[in-house]
């Protein structure tokens, strides 16, 4: 823990991107979580992602619930909105503050515990309306800020600190979300920034409900043997199923994508997400293939990670509901209000 | 038989008893209307069962020339349609009045009452005989009681053919068929009774400047003409039908004239959690947003209620009262959720709350909660009732000010914020207790981070116990401004009158015309009808300046009184409680029942009433 504020000098050599932002305009305030916890690596991953798509800080909402997971919007972005609402209700604002503003990259942070018990219906709800934003549940199947109780994604037979052992079945987001009709479902390891910052870009370009699982260890209470969790096993039982490369709008695509094993999918701005196979009967395109896929390698005790299932095709809420194009915000009033010989001619029929 | 002596035109009451299911709404609609168009004040007040089809289900209708519209439980004519009830029905009559029956079937002779004349009309022979089909002869049996009814009380036959032909437009077939089986109500009447009975219709001119609706469908057009885009809700009787409405309202209102897409976005949430959710969110990005609910799903938005209140989220809810605790009687009224508004959330909460007593006030409220809450930051209530809010109310034509402007509060432009040097989300700059927000998205220096957790003036968390007290007692302050920007307490003063009354929302009808019925036994109450909270300043000073004041309301644990006990300086021994709670809308009768005995126990009731 520390309450140490991050100095403001800069280094002249400090990479800049398009819009003349360092990684360092991209960061927030100091984190408050224990050293060495997973969280403050997808952190420094959400940062790398936002600083390398060029999106303004301002124009993104940081969105999260309760639990050490959601405290993390904190620690980036510090000229981004951020809300911190209640446990498990994240998605809710989320969704209602994407029907009035669709214009913001939404970023949503939630852990297993705030996402998989009283969240897990404003999840798939969330899901269900294809809301459009990215949403990244940090995974460590334990409640940290309550010291340690098993949370509903610990798996049977996965021993806590103080030796209980988990007797009930995990509720995976994976398989949920692609059963759910997720049109992106990814998974990936917070010691995995290489894989996980393409993933992350992908799902904030993703038009549509981005779900990002990510296997965080809580250095704390859940990185000990005996849990299904922590770093050394999530390194020893990751299989990377499939690579994700991330190709912005305006980048040429390399001869890469003419490789055999190569599958482009073009995203709704233009730019594209190039995946590469590693499992040789993997295919992120075929939701039915994936989900009997991940089942088996579920059964083998391996964690599957990679950008699982990728649809660019679906509708998300604004377009279910036909909404205006431009934010319902931006909406002025005279546009809004029928005025008064309207409510004449209305009151007719109430006669 | 009735007195005939006494003139009862345009004075009575008749309740017409159906099975739910069959049309017979439909056909207490056009009656309603048909007497409301003679120029006559009226009510309707719909009685229906938690269910969808098969069950008993009443309708009321009060005309009276005066305009006392409360329920009343005196009823001068009842249409027994359903012979499950037809003995309660039977019952309910007053001495003197009638019961129109289906005379297809006898009555059994153990319920008839030789008080009252039995009017009998084989309503279900004469549609088996004239329509084909077992739905439309159900149907059309409902149409052609409108038809007897038409006879017996004189209404107008013209004025009931020009609201089919409105009704059906082109489909003639089913303007004459309905007309056929009105018809046959109406000759078989005149053909078999003396029409029309003591208690009838005379055409009058006192409803040309009002119009029929539910507070419901007021409510949603407010939330229209407010200028609110983001509708999130789930499903609760008696709360449904405001986003019903208000999705048809936008069907009309809100499509963009170029791209035909939709200027608005409802949201059928998953739960009330939420749905108020999504309306903090909303709210939270700019938008003007809402949500409506009734008691339970009030008691479910609560932890959110608490988290708006303490970020400053505005929010803008309708709660549609209906008989609590738990399901309680969903489909019945009451003012149960007093308490659950004002205090909803854990910790140190209060809400700003308005009252409204009938639709119009549904209407002008709706606007100005979405003003206040912008303006305050902060949830505000529309607590209306079931009674309200789904029954037909007579009430003034609506009318909207071309030259209102959204108050949408202490919101920081781009501009704004270019010129200031910092910005900080919960400072009190201005001294009024009511910080500057800013918006997602307009610009960087905007920026900051809302939260439920601990929080000091800069918006920063905190653990510091002055650095949290000073961001809470700013936000009592600010609650308690709001006072001045409710709507004022109706009051009609009593020159001299030792007693007060203080009501609140839909007791309103039945609380004057009970005043006026005590005036007249010389008793002399003034009269005081709260309109929101915090409570005005002179509510207290009402109830100080009396020697005893009724507070008349509709929840078995006297929630008004306590909420004034507790929140204004009003002597607590200044105030008796006068309650109704049984979940039929209030009568002027309880009011003047429960005054009276309160008074004879205060041995101040004038010689020769008690």
């Amino acid at each position: 823990m520390s309450y140490i504020t991050k100095p403001e000098v800069r280094h002249p050599a400090l990479e800049e991107n398009a819009l003349g932002l360092t990684r360092r305009d991209y960061e927030g305030a100091m984190s408050t979580l224990c050293a060495g916890c997973g969280h403050d690596s997808v952190t420094a991953a959400i940062v790398q992602a936002f600083f390398e798509l060029e999106i303004p800080p301002h124009r993104a909402a940081k969105m999260s619930g309760i639990g050490c997971s959601s405290k993390t919007p904190a620690y980036f972005m510090n000229e981004s909105h951020g809300f911190n609402g209640v446990h498990g209700r994240m998605p809710a604002i989320a969704t209602g503050a994407n029907a009035a503003n669709r214009d913001l990259v939404y970023l949503g942070i939630s852990g297993d515990g705030d996402s998989l018990s009283i969240g897990l219906g404003q999840l798939c709800h969330a899901i269900r309306r294809n809301v459009n934003m990215l949403y990244v549940l940090e995974n460590n199947g334990v409640y940290g800020l309550t010291k340690g109780q098993f949370s509903a994604s610990a798996d049977v037979g996965s021993v806590s600190k103080r030796g209980e052992v988990n007797r009930h079945g995990p509720i995976n987001p994976v398989p949920l979300a692609l059963t759910l009709g997720a049109t992106f479902v990814a998974r990936s390891f917070s010691g995995d920034k290489k894989q996980l910052v393409p993933i992350l870009k992908a799902g904030l370009t993703h038009k549509g409900f981005a779900m990002v699982d990510v296997i965080s260890p809580c250095v704390t209470f859940n990185d000990h043997e005996g849990s299904t969790k922590s770093y050394a096993h999530t390194r020893t039982h990751n299989f990377e199923v499939v690579q994700t490369d991330f190709v912005p709008l305006m980048t040429e695509i390399t001869a890469e994508q003419d490789r055999g094993d190569t599958t482009a999918v073009t995203m709704h701005d233009g730019s594209t997400v190039m995946f590469r196979r590693v499992a040789e009967d993997y295919d992120p395109t075929d939701r039915e293939a994936a989900l009997s896929y991940l089942r088996a390698s579920q059964a083998k005790g391996e964690v599957a990670t990679g950008l699982l299932y990728l649809e660019e095709s679906g509708a998300d809420m604004h377009a279910c509901e036909n909404t205006v194009d431009r934010p319902l915000v931006d909406v002025p009033f005279g546009d809004l209000c029928p005025g008064s010989a309207a409510l004449e001619e209305l009151q007719k029929e109430w006669r | 038989m009735a007195n005939d002596d006494i003139d009862r035109a345009n004075d009575f009451a008749l309740k017409i008893g159906t099975v739910n299911g069959t049309g017979s709404a439909s056909a207490n609609a056009m009656l309603m209307q048909a007497i409301f168009r003679m120029g006559v004040p009226v009510s309707g007040k719909n009685l229906f069962p938690s269910n969808i089809q098969g069950l008993p289900t009443w309708y009321e209708i009060r005309v009276n020339k005066h305009g006392h519209l409360a329920r009343t439980p005196d009823f001068d004519i009842m249409v027994a349609m359903n012979a499950e009830t037809y003995q309660r029905d039977i019952e309910e009559v007053v001495s003197g009045g009638y019961v129109i029956y289906d005379s297809t079937r006898p009555l059994d002779p153990d319920i008839l009452r030789d008080d009252v004349t039995f009017l009998g009309i084989p309503f279900a022979d004469m549609c088996v005989e004239n329509f084909k089909g077992a739905r439309v002869r159900i149907l059309m049996k409902n149409i052609a009681y409108v038809g007897a009814l038409a006879a017996f009380l004189e209404l107008d036959v013209d004025l009931i053919r020009e609201m089919l032909a409105e009704k059906f437009a082109a489909k003639q077939k089913l303007i004459d068929s309905n007309m056929q089986a009105i018809s046959l109500g109406y000759d078989y009447a005149r053909e078999n009774f003396e029409c029309p009975l003591p208690v009838h219709m005379e055409p009058m001119d006192a409803t040309s400047d009002s119009v029929i609706l539910t507070g419901n469908t007021a409510a949603a057009l407010g939330c229209v003409y407010a200028g609110a885009t983001v509708g999130a809700w789930y499903p609760i009787t008696p709360a449904t039908s405001i986003m019903d409405a208000f999705k048809e309202f936008c069907g009309r209102f809100r499509k963009d004239p170029e791209t035909g897409k939709n200027l608005y976005c409802i949201v059928q949430a998953e739960d009330e959690l939420a749905a108020i959710g999504m309306v903090i969110g909303a709210s939270w990005c700019g938008a003007r947003a809402f949500t409506n609910t009734s008691g339970p799903g009030l008691s479910l938005m609560s932890e959110f209620l608490g988290l708006a209140y303490y970020a400053e989220v505005p929010a803008v809810v309708f709660d549609v009262q209906r008989t609590g605790p738990s399901t309680g009687m969903p489909t019945r009224t009451q003012q149960g959720d007093l308490f659950t508004v004002i205090y909803a959330s854990h910790g140190d909460t209060k809400h700003i709350a308005l009252f409204p007593a009938d639709p119009e006030e549904c209407f002008y409220f709706a606007v100005s909660a979405f003003d206040i809450a912008e303006r305050f930051q902060t949830p505000v209530f529309v607590v209306s009732d079931l009674d309200i809010g789904m029954n037909d109310w007579m009430v003034p034509r609506l009318e909207w000010d071309e030259g209102y402007t959204p108050d949408r509060g202490k919101v920081l432009t781009a501009e704004d914020l270019e010129a200031v040097e910092e910005f900080h989300r919960y400072e009190d700059v201005d001294g009024d207790a009511i910080p500057y927000r800013t918006l997602p998205g307009v610009h960087p220096k905007g920026a900051y981070f809302t939260r439920g957790a601990g929080h000091d003036k800069y918006g920063g968390y905190t653990e510091d116990a002055e650095a949290y007290k000073e961001v809470v007692d700013r936000i009592a302050r600010k609650i308690e401004s709001a006072a001045a920007a409710v709507p004022e307490p109706e009051v009609r003063m009593a020159i001299d009158a030792p007693f007060g009354l203080v009501t609140i929302g839909a007791c309103r009808g039945a609380a004057l015309e009970a005043l006026e019925q005590l005036e007249a036994d010389g008793i002399e109450i003034s009269y005081m009808r709260v309109r929101g909270f915090p409570f005005h300043p002179s509510v207290a000073q009402f109830i100080n300046d009396h020697e005893i004041t009724f507070v008349v309301e509709q929840n078995r644990d006297g929630q008004l009184l306590k909420l004034l006990t507790v929140e204004t300086w009003a002597g607590k021994d200044k105030m008796t409680s006068v309650k109704y709670y049984g979940g039929l809308p209030l009568s002027a009768h309880h009011v003047v029942q429960g005054v009276t005995e309160a008074l004879e126990k205060a041995g101040r009731l004038p010689a020769g009433k008690a």
